[in-house]
């Protein structure tokens, strides 16, 4: 085997960070597409007991082929318990439920979500999906982590619809709405970079820059002002490990990498 | 916000915020009591096909709902029949991915409480596009995946509201109808959201008896509460089995009978989505609607082909072959050898 790292894409950067953030016995909410692939991936490498939940019902998958669906067969396969959404949800809503997987259309910097229109309400230029089960996880999970690519389109200093509560207006917003006390936007994984939210003013800050990016290029790509703190992590690249059971095992069919 | 005991010690409940969005149906547990109580509770053949079913239970303007998982146990079969009816003007609850969106090609859709109506990996839905962004669905109030599951288990449950805490602070509430109050007991703000009550509703299962006795095998979504919240029900189910079948494990029973306005036999009924441990989603008919849903010309020429052109379900899965049908048996997710 040579020294040479291995070249990978976008998707399975996203995909390999994300999977590093899914702790082995816990509990985490897994949306539609990358998070799928991303709890598949830890499982086989660092967290066989991740306990993951599909929002219609399916608790405690063991991911051996891909889901292309949070409702389709392979959220239940060898699971412990196939239910329904009120289960799932509520589970989540009583505080079982430590992680949440998210993608979103735009964000801003207190980490609320956008999946509904662009433009105007009731005269939008574009109608995107709604919220699907975002707000449910966004609302109920202790900690909600966000996976986006990165540009100045998506990183807006204002949404134009809230779909999905982040920190809202600021610290205190969350509980003041009624929100479950202590949850929040915990983490931002984008093709640049991994974000996290400042502990006082919630507001987005730079954790780590992905492998051959600049703070500088992180800061250019994103339309609001980022917190840069004293220290910057360097991401590590997909290891050779991670490449090879992605491609193999995870997604073998080549449908999203 | 009041302390537990200021709330608890206060006379009045006080509304924090109302969301904007239209009451698209009056949570009339008065009137569904009584609905129910007329219902007949005798243990008949209700075996039809979509096309009577459709005739007698779905009338233009209805509020109806679907429940499925994305393309996973869609009633398929009904979707096309009220395509090919042409019914109109419909109110409808959506989470929804291709039933949906063949509504909305058609444009049969006035008014959605809606929670996610996209194509899944295939992205954006361009009919929901077209039909808001041109204005013709006059009407969209927006809610969560379980906010909608929510409102079904109040009406299944008898209760005009339900208490949550989804949906707080958003855009998602304020253009919804639900309502922030505070929580008598404790001064939390919580979200009230209405009781929906379906005028029709409409379920895809793995098996029922004549009378509508259903059961679904793996997860079941929000299939028992919808079931509950329908003053009609339409069921179409993979298999008819014998009442004996049912009452050899009446605990898989999810629906019972007396909920049941018609049942439907329909293998393959959820095609091309998928049935879990049956059939796996037809993916190469996906991609093709996928295609053809990008411009009303040849989203019209999907449906001419796989509805118009065609005069019921079996007529349908003809235009597939048994070969093809076959093939996605083989594919189930979960299938026992």
């Amino acid at each position: 085997m040579s020294d040479q790292p291995e070249p990978y894409n976008a998707s399975e950067l996203l995909i390999c960070t994300t999977s590093r953030l899914m702790e082995d016995g816990t509990t985490a909410f897994i949306g539609t597409g990358i998070p799928m692939l991303a709890a598949s991936l830890a499982q086989k490498m660092h967290a066989p007991n991740l306990v993951t939940i599909f929002e219609f019902g399916g608790t405690g998958a063991i991911l051996e082929s891909l889901p292309l669906a949070v409702g389709g067969g392979c959220t239940f396969n060898r699971a412990i318990a196939a239910s329904g959404i009120r289960d799932i949800v509520e589970t989540a809503q009583r505080g079982f439920v430590e992680y949440g997987f998210l993608g979103g259309a735009q964000i801003d910097p207190y980490g609320d979500l956008n999946t509904t229109v662009i433009g105007d309400h009731d005269h939008p230029k574009v109608r995107l999906p709604g919220s699907g089960g975002g707000n449910d996880v966004g609302s109920n999970c202790w900690r909600t982590i966000a996976i986006m690519p990165h540009d100045r389109r998506r990183f807006v200093e204002q949404v134009d619809f809230i779909t999905t509560p982040g920190y809202l207006t600021g610290p205190g917003a969350r509980e003041a709405a009624g929100l479950p006390r202590g949850t929040g936007p915990y983490r931002v994984v984008t093709t640049l970079a991994l974000l996290g939210y400042h502990p006082e003013s919630k507001r987005m800050q730079l954790l780590a820059t992905q492998p051959g990016v600049s703070v500088d290029q992180v800061i250019e790509s994103t339309g609001f002002e980022l917190l840069i703190p004293e220290q910057v992590e360097a991401n590590p690249a997909p290891c050779a490990e991670e490449l090879r059971i992605l491609r193999e095992e995870v997604d073998a069919d080549g449908l999203y990498i | 916000m009041l302390t537990g005991e200021e709330a608890i010690r206060s006379e009045s409940v006080r509304i924090l915020e109302s969301g904007m969005g239209q009451l698209l149906q009056l949570p009339d547990v008065e009137g569904f009591r009584e609905w129910n109580r007329a219902k007949s509770k005798e243990m008949a053949d209700k075996r039809m096909t979509e096309a009577e079913a459709v005739r007698r239970f779905i009338k233009p303007g209805n509020y109806i709902g679907t429940e499925l998982y994305g393309t996973v146990r869609c009633p398929m079969s009904l979707i096309h029949e009220i395509v090919r009816q042409g019914v109109s003007d419909l109110r409808v609850a959506g989470q929804g991915v291709l039933d949906l969106d063949m509504l909305l090609a058609a444009s049969l859709i006035k008014a959605i409480d809606l929670t996610y109506i996209g194509l899944e990996v295939h992205g954006l839905s361009n009919c929901l596009r077209r039909e808001v962004e041109s204005g013709r669905v006059e009407s969209v109030v927006e809610s969560s995946n379980a906010g909608i599951a929510w409102r079904f288990k109040a009406a299944a449950m008898g209760v005009p509201s339900i208490p949550v805490r989804s949906m707080l602070g958003t855009d998602t509430l304020k253009f919804s109808a639900a309502k922030v109050i505070e929580d008598p007991f404790t001064g939390i703000p919580i979200a009230l959201l209405p009781a929906l009550i379906l005028d029709v509703g409409l379920i895809h299962v793995h098996r029922a008896d004549a009378c509508g006795n259903a059961q679904i095998d793996g997860i079941s979504g929000f299939a028992a509460e919808m079931a509950r919240a329908s003053k009609r029900l339409i069921i179409s189910t993979e298999e008819i089995v014998e009442t004996e079948v049912i009452r050899r494990r009446p605990d898989r029973t999810i629906i019972p009978y007396y909920l049941v306005d018609a049942v439907i036999e329909a293998p393959f009924g959820s095609h091309p989505g998928e049935m879990c441990y049956r059939y796996a989603r037809d993916e190469e008919q996906i991609r093709g609607w996928v295609q053809a849903s990008q411009t009303p010309e040849t989203a019209a020429e999907f449906l001419d082909k796989y509805i118009h052109g065609v005069t019921d379900h079996q007529a349908y899965l003809d235009l597939f072959g048994e070969a093809r049908l076959e093939a996605l048996k083989s594919g189930a997710p979960g299938r026992e050898a």
